[in-house]
């Protein structure tokens, strides 16, 4: 049974910079528990002699010319934005 | 108490592709914020990455250049943290799979072992204003490799040297520009303190180092700010610093900013990096003459002292300027004391780039070949030089206009030796009784009547012999 704790928990939170009340906390930690077991399943296949397979595709990176290709207005781009200001985005203050 | 630094450096470089490692924006430097982004580097939903020919190649070419061994596959992984710099919230990088690996420079005789250089995005730049801060992705999506080191380097002088001569290869294979100013080269220090017996301290990685002395002196700092921790029997703490340039002090990033877990996985949306063996053998070609190679050369087939051969080899610029010179002019000794000294010096005080300096190799061995044809002496050739560093000119020119000719004729030098000689009867009367001295302030005052233009081996042949002398 996989285990996780508060202080993992809390962890993650912070890694994905959210912050959690108790409650979310608990639930959370009882959900992640849950989806952890369910990936344990595949834990219990014997895969000592196994590649990792990464990609389905027996093949190597497709490679693009360097050419330059700039047609997108940054206005249009800006606009997908919450918030903007001139022509930057505009996200909460971070120091 | 035998305590030493051990120091690695990891160097992130811009690649010179025209556009970006993954999508088609343009690379250029100094574009208005966000008018080089597309969906792709802004990570919106449903797009792929497509990874750039060019890039590959560039980053061969330096792997090469660094004695690497490249690897035939190498893979992209996901560097996962949230920051607003990054859209996506992870980074496109390498991690267990570098494109190369296990090479290794010199430096004046030591070897410093480079551990692997990977390919990766740069992420965009963050500016705090008031209540918010405002972010321009032009960068993001642009080529970096990273170059990280061995722990071979021992000292902040050392470092110094490594970065120079990592700088250096990476200019002469043209890979980058490596301007620092535009981020295009960028660096981070790992240091620890080995105790003698008891192995290696804790590690401080140092940040926020914009150039190579900022390097240097942040290590002097934090060194001798470890040794002190030790000494005074508490430990040194594994944590990442900040260097402050103005206090020339490095201080503690808050922990916050700083929990460093990045998760990294394979980058699903990109296929392994197959590089086929005449891939890496064609490129081999490309690499071309490094500049420690042409410091031996310029060496041993010009003759040059190491000193000199290292300033001339110091940016291919000058390398080739010089060896343009010499096309025309096959004195390398004498190229070597003009560029070294009039040059340089020049460059230094109008605080100048060769590359935006009026001289050409053409202008100065023009006007070499004026001073061994006697039209102009030396001295006047420096003039000549100067004023040819501040307008371009060509040295005939300048000479015609100035009137700087050298005076050969007998009859002209006569008409001054004699003026001088008979302005100075007590100098005449010194040399008869033997204080053969006198000769020099005598040819030191024809030099002012002339402005330095008499001929100095003919006046003091006709000097002499008008003092009696039988020659
Ligand atoms: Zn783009």
């Amino acid at each position: 049974m996989a285990e996780i704790t508060k202080k993992e928990i809390e962890h993650l939170a912070l890694l994905s910079r959210l912050s959690l009340s108790e409650e979310e906390k608990n639930t959370l930690s009882q959900q992640i528990k849950e989806i952890l077991n369910y990936v344990e399943k595949v834990n219990e296949l014997n895969t000592e002699n196994v590649t990792p397979t990464f990609n389905v595709l027996p093949l190597g990176e497709r490679l693009r010319e360097d050419k330059v290709d700039n047609k997108f207005d940054s206005q249009s781009l800006l606009r997908n934005a919450p918030e903007s200001e001139g022509n930057f985005f505009k996200v909460p203050k971070i120091v | 108490m035998n305590l030493e630094a051990v120091i690695g450096l990891e160097v992130h470089c811009q690649l010179a592709s025209c556009s970006k490692i993954f999508c088609s924006c343009p690379t250029k430097f100094g574009a208005l914020p966000n008018t080089q982004v597309c969906p792709v580097c802004l990570g919106l939903p449903g797009v792929l990455p497509v990874f750039n020919k060019r890039v590959l190649e560039l980053a061969i070419i330096s792997g090469l250049a660094l004695s690497c061994k490249i690897n035939n596959h190498s893979r992209f992984h996901r560097k996962n943290y949230f920051y607003p710099d990054l859209p996506k919230a992870y980074q496109i990088s390498q991690y267990d799979e570098p494109l190369a690996t296990g090479g290794s420079i010199n430096l004046d005789g030591k070897k410093i072992g480079i551990t692997r250089l990977h390919l990766e995005e740069d992420a965009g730049k963050l500016m705090h204003a008031e209540g918010a801060s405002l972010v321009d992705f032009n960068r993001c999506g642009i080529p970096l490799i990273e170059i990280v080191s061995e722990p071979d380097i021992r000292s902040p002088e050392e470092a110094y040297a490594y970065l120079t001569e990592i700088k250096a290869i990476l200019q002469y294979t043209e890979v980058s520009n490596c301007n620092m100013e535009e981020g295009s080269l960028r660096c981070d220090v790992n240091v620890s303190i080995r105790r003698e017996g008891e192995g290696l301290g804790e590690k401080v990685e140092i940040k926020n180092l914009n150039s190579f002395r900022g390097v240097e002196k942040a290590l002097h700092y934090e060194i001798e700010r470890q040794i002190e921790v030790i000494k005074s029997g508490r430990k040194v703490f594994q944590e990442t610093r900040l260097f402050d340039e103005k206090k020339q002090v490095t201080f503690t990033m808050r922990a916050k900013e700083e929990a460093k877990d990045y998760r990294y996985f394979p980058e699903p949306d990109l296929l392994p990096l197959i590089v086929e063996k005449e891939q890496i053998e064609s490129l081999k070609s490309q690499v071309p003459e490094l500049a420690s190679q042409k410091k031996e050369r310029f060496m041993k087939d010009y003759g040059l002292s190491e000193y000199d051969a290292k300033i001339l080899t110091s940016t291919k610029e000058m390398a080739i300027f010089f060896e343009t010179c010499l096309r025309s002019y096959d004195k390398p000794k004498i190229v070597n004391n003009w560029i070294t000294t009039e040059l340089l010096g020049l460059l230094a005080e109008k605080k100048k780039k060769l590359a935006d300096s009026l001289v050409k190799p053409e202008l100065l061995t023009k006007m070499l070949l004026l001073i061994d044809d006697g039209v102009i002496s030396g001295k006047i050739g420096k003039d000549v030089f100067a004023e040819i560093f501040a307008s371009g000119k060509d040295p005939e020119e300048i000479i015609k206009e100035k009137g700087l000719v050298q005076i050969k004729d007998t009859d002209s030098l006569y008409l001054v030796i004699d003026e001088v000689l008979s302005e100075n009867p007590q100098a005449i009367k010194d040399y008869q009784e033997g204080k053969k001295k006198a000769v020099g302030s005598l040819i030191g005052q024809i030099m002012k009547k002339t402005m330095g233009r008499a001929n100095p081996e003919l006046a003091n042949q006709l000097l002499l012999k008008r003092l009696g002398e039988d020659i």
